[in-house]
């Protein structure tokens, strides 16, 4: 795959990128209600903080430059709430049980959602084929937070078979990424379904049949490479979705994530953590969308030349 | 000597909701090693499901194969489970279809695609199964076979592809290759060298093939010997010379005048009135009784044993036609 | 919510005329589920509208001692842990749920179609310009920052429908776009340039009406997912702030006394869920209608 595909996206994502921070960097600034706002009161050392992080005295560019060459060391600057703690450190506590959150949600989206659809896609019109989607519309409809209280009362409180609060064992981590997992999995479901069929229609089935492949080898090989393709498209909207969906999830089973120190932060008006977070998130979802389309990429040749 | 390929009696229908289709009915044709057979006929003429049906190639219900002996090398197939169906297909009995880009995979290489008969029907290891398809390759005159086989098929054009398709079918050493229409989705010109492809292997391998087409002028090129298809059934079949030169049944004769000759001024073209019937309602007559200028009242109730107006040559009509 | 994924070459449908509003029309009514839809969202547009009136206990009453009851005769779903009856909280929180989904739709709506229609009408580098940066902003998550906003400048209600129906112009304004486009080669329009009217009232009068179609399809589309966005902050607290209260925020509420009062959650979250549903049927019914040969799943 060409060099100059995968410098045709970045071309695209920078920019981006670049408007959103320069975004957040005017909105902290000038922002009425925001943190420099004269009106605000804010202890003394906080702001003593602030003014030695940020320069105010210094002229707008020089401040902009200040900003984006902290950025580029991920020095996201101190906390407006919690004196003396960076934003950094706070994000690093957290972050990591994100990460594991939304790794096995993603997990249990693939795998169910995949499962399903090719199942309803073998067996078309079939029980095979209308149970799994009909339970794929629930998970469409159904918010995260209907669906987490749901799971949790139904088998955390009613049958206690596992725990609905912390993070502590493998137990208490199946019910949040469970929530979060099937409501992507029902868009990957229908994905996998949709693609599958449509490719096991096409003639280069047929032929690869004629060849006298097994019906294994005609499905895995041939069918599943193109057939994923829609799943590997919705791969980018997926992410966004598990992490904003994260935020719903870690409150609700009360999991110490950075969903939910996001939240509180955002409660408490805590500004830097607010927009330290959110571009940390940002940064992950343009990223993950570049890897997403050069993956796609990979996949089905006929884009490469874009 | 004995026939490559024999079929008795064949039937298959498809149970539709709207009523059962006879698409094959009481086929009944051979071939033998080195030969070519083409089959012609309209689209609906059952032509297609005629081969694919007999292979397992099409899904069981709706198809059902209602009756008949289809014998390769001795064997009736039919009664073949899918596993050895499987075994033969690629391997003794190789096909390929009309329109190369959809028939081949996109998001595979050439030589991916090229090599999986070799793997799976010889047992080759990759490495050696990708040297002899790139050998393949250049069999069928696509040169820089190796960049060909690392190639996806969107780069190619039409005529390269039906080559790669051919490459791919023949790297088994089939016994019989079926060729669904393979030159109609091609410009004139590449049709003339894929056949001229097509005759070159047969002389060097003594292959047997199944052409299926529509197109006389592709027919006339290249078979031995012809079977003429009408909804279903047989009407006429012989040697490609008895066919052209002394049609016996009239539908032949309908096809031959109304195809289009350069070295004939013609104001208007001649055609078939009517439309092919619907295979769910089709009686117990001749079906294309409602067409056709020689009917007889005979035609409407009973369809017509084989008139045999020279060895080796039947029409299945009860007017003898001149 | 169901993600659509439009075809935008498919307006021929519009050369039909008035008998394809009849047509889709009677495909509508012909489908159950999004007939089944249809009467409960207006059932539940009449409730919302008479709540001052026809619900059984004033919103803000509460009554310590009878805090978390179970549901019965007197509370259809109990009560909430101020005492107040959770009937009367759902109903008057489906008012605010359903009414923020209305006006941000609206705005969504406003801002797509107004753009959409001027990409697609003046066409050529301001529209490409126009839909690259639609491309782009695709890829920013919305939500944040509505939340952003909702961190600045306080929480504020008028400001909350505003954001939450800018995180949905986009896709509408790509949809707005693709019907003019289609419909600018068309003879009547071409007439009116030539008759020397002018573009804008071109684009009001012909284009923009006659685009409607596939815009109502996504309107209620735009509505659950707003709703959903909506009970979504509200359930984190980022919302409507009390004494308001959405669906989310009882939904919030009875999260927290989950583990008692389990019928503090169900009330809300049934009528939510089934609120979602019957705009999700109901839009894929209209879909279907208006577009029959949209790939069927």
């Amino acid at each position: 795959m060409s060099l100059n595909y995968i410098l045709k996206r970045l071309a695209v994502m920078i920019p981006v990128f670049l408007m959103v921070v320069t975004l957040v960097f005017f909105m902290i600034r000038f922002a009425p209600g925001g943190p420099f706002d004269s009106e605000k009161a804010v202890s003394p050392e906080i702001m003593r903080n602030l003014l030695a992080k940020y320069h105010m005295d210094a002229p707008l560019w020089k401040q902009y430059l200040r900003y984006l060459n902290d950025l580029a060391h991920f020095d996201l600057g101190p906390s407006f709430k919690y004196a003396n703690r960076t934003v950094n450190e706070l994000i690093g506590e957290s972050f990591p049980v994100s990460i594991e959150l939304g790794m096995l949600s993603l997990a249990w989206a693939l795998v169910i959602g995949i499962l399903a659809g090719a199942l309803a896609a073998l067996r078309p019109n079939t029980l095979w084929d209308y149970i799994p989607m009909s339970f794929s519309i629930l998970g469409i409809c159904l918010p995260t937070f209907v669906i987490g209280p749901g799971l949790a009362l139904a088998f955390g409180l009613w049958y206690d078979w596992l725990p609905v609060a912390g993070w502590s064992s493998w137990q208490h981590k199946v019910l949040p990424s469970l929530t979060l997992g099937l409501a992507y999995s029902a868009f990957i479901s229908r994905l996998t379904r949709g693609g599958l069929i449509e490719i096991l229609n096409q003639d280069f089935i047929r032929t690869a049949r004629a060849k006298g492949l097994s019906e294994t080898t005609v499905m895995v090989k041939h069918a599943f490479r193109g057939g994923l393709l829609p799943v590997v498209s919705y791969l980018g909207p997926a992410l966004a979705g598990i992490i904003t969906g994260a935020l719903v999830t870690e409150t609700i089973f009360n999991i110490p994530g950075l969903g939910r120190f996001f939240i509180q932060s955002a409660v408490n008006r805590d500004y830097t953590v607010v927009m330290g977070t959110s571009l940390l998130y940002f940064g992950l979802i343009f990223v993950s969308n570049f890897f997403v389309d050069i993956l796609y990429a990979w996949l089905d040749p006929r884009v490469r030349y874009d | 000597m004995a026939p490559l390929l024999k079929i008795i009696d064949y039937r298959a229908y498809f149970r539709t909701r709207r009523g059962v289709v006879r698409a094959v009915d009481h086929l009944s044709y051979e071939i033998h090693a080195g030969e070519t057979l083409g089959i012609v006929g309209e689209s609906g003429s059952g032509k297609s499901v005629s081969q694919l049906s007999y292979l397992g190639l099409l899904p069981k219900p709706p198809l059902e194969i209602v009756g008949g002996e289809v014998f390769f090398q001795g064997q009736d197939i039919l009664k073949f489970n899918q596993n050895q169906l499987r075994q033969i297909r690629g391997s003794e009995i190789a096909m390929i279809f009309q329109d190369p880009m959809s028939s081949l995979n996109p998001y595979l290489k050439i030589g991916t695609q090229l090599i999986e008969p070799i793997q799976v029907h010889l047992g080759k290891t990759k490495k050696q199964a990708w040297s002899q398809g790139i050998g393949a390759l250049e069999r069928v005159g696509i040169s820089d076979a190796e960049e060909a086989m690392n190639s996806y098929p969107h780069e190619f054009s039409g005529g390269m592809r039906q080559r790669v398709m051919i490459a791919m079918a023949l790297t088994t050493k089939p016994k019989l290759l079926i060729a669904d229409e393979p030159t109609t989705a091609l410009d004139v010109t590449v049709q003339a060298q894929i056949l001229d492809l097509l005759k070159d292997i047969q002389k060097e391998t003594n292959m047997a093939i199944i052409l299926i087409t529509h197109d006389l002028g592709v027919v006339a090129n290249i078979s031995d010997r012809i079977v003429v298809m009408y909804a279903g059934k047989i009407f006429e079949q012989g040697t490609a010379e008895s066919i052209f030169y002394q049609p016996a049944h009239p539908y032949t004769k309908a096809l031959l005048k109304s195809t289009p000759r350069i070295d004939q001024a013609e104001s208007r073209l001649s055609v078939i009135q009517g439309n092919p019937p619907d295979l769910s309602r089709l009686g117990s007559g001749c079906p294309f009784y409602d067409r056709c200028d020689y009917r007889i009242s005979d035609c409407e109730i009973a369809f017509p044993n084989a008139r045999k107006p020279e060895p080796n040559h039947q029409s299945f009509c009860h007017v003898e036609v001149k | 919510m169901t993600k659509i994924l439009i075809d935008e070459s498919s307006n021929e449908t519009l050369e039909k005329g008035v008998s394809l509003w009849k047509d889709a029309y009677r495909r509508l009514l012909n489908n159950k589920m999004a007939m089944a839809g249809a009467s409960l969202l207006l059932l539940e547009l009449l409730v919302a509208m008479l709540t001052p009136w026809i619900a059984p206990y004033p919103f803000e009453l509460q009554n310590l001692e009878n805090a978390l009851a179970e549901p019965s005769m007197l509370h259809f779903f109990g009560t909430d842990n101020l005492g107040r009856d959770v009937f009367t909280r759902v109903l008057y929180g489906g008012r605010i749920s359903m009414m923020v989904g209305l006006l941000a739709s609206l705005v969504s709506v406003g801002v797509g179609v107004l753009y959409g229609a001027a990409a697609g009408f003046f066409g050529g580098r301001t529209d490409n310009l126009m839909m690259r940066v639609v491309d782009i902003m695709y890829a920013i998550p919305f939500l944040f920052l509505v939340i952003i906003l909702m961190v600045f400048f306080g929480r504020n209600f008028i400001l909350l429908f505003i954001a939450l129906g800018l995180t949905q112009w986009l896709t509408m304004a790509r949809i707005v776009r693709g019907q003019v486009m289609t419909l600018k080669q068309k003879e009547f329009i071409q007439a009116a340039r030539v008759m020397g009217v002018a573009p804008v009232k071109i684009l009001m009068r012909h284009l923009i009406p006659n685009s409607l179609g596939p815009v109502i399809v996504y309107l209620t589309l735009t509505i659950p997912t707003v709703i959903l966005e909506e009970a979504f902050l509200s359930f984190l607290g980022l919302g409507v702030q009390p004494p308001m209260a959405s669906w989310g925020t009882l939904i919030a509420e009875g999260v927290e006394v989950m583990e008692i009062a389990w019928w503090n959650l169900i009330a809300p979250a049934i009528f939510l869920s089934l609120t979602l549903f019957s705009l999700n049927f109901l839009g894929d019914g209209l879909r279907d209608a208006l577009d029959p040969k949209g790939a069927k799943d």
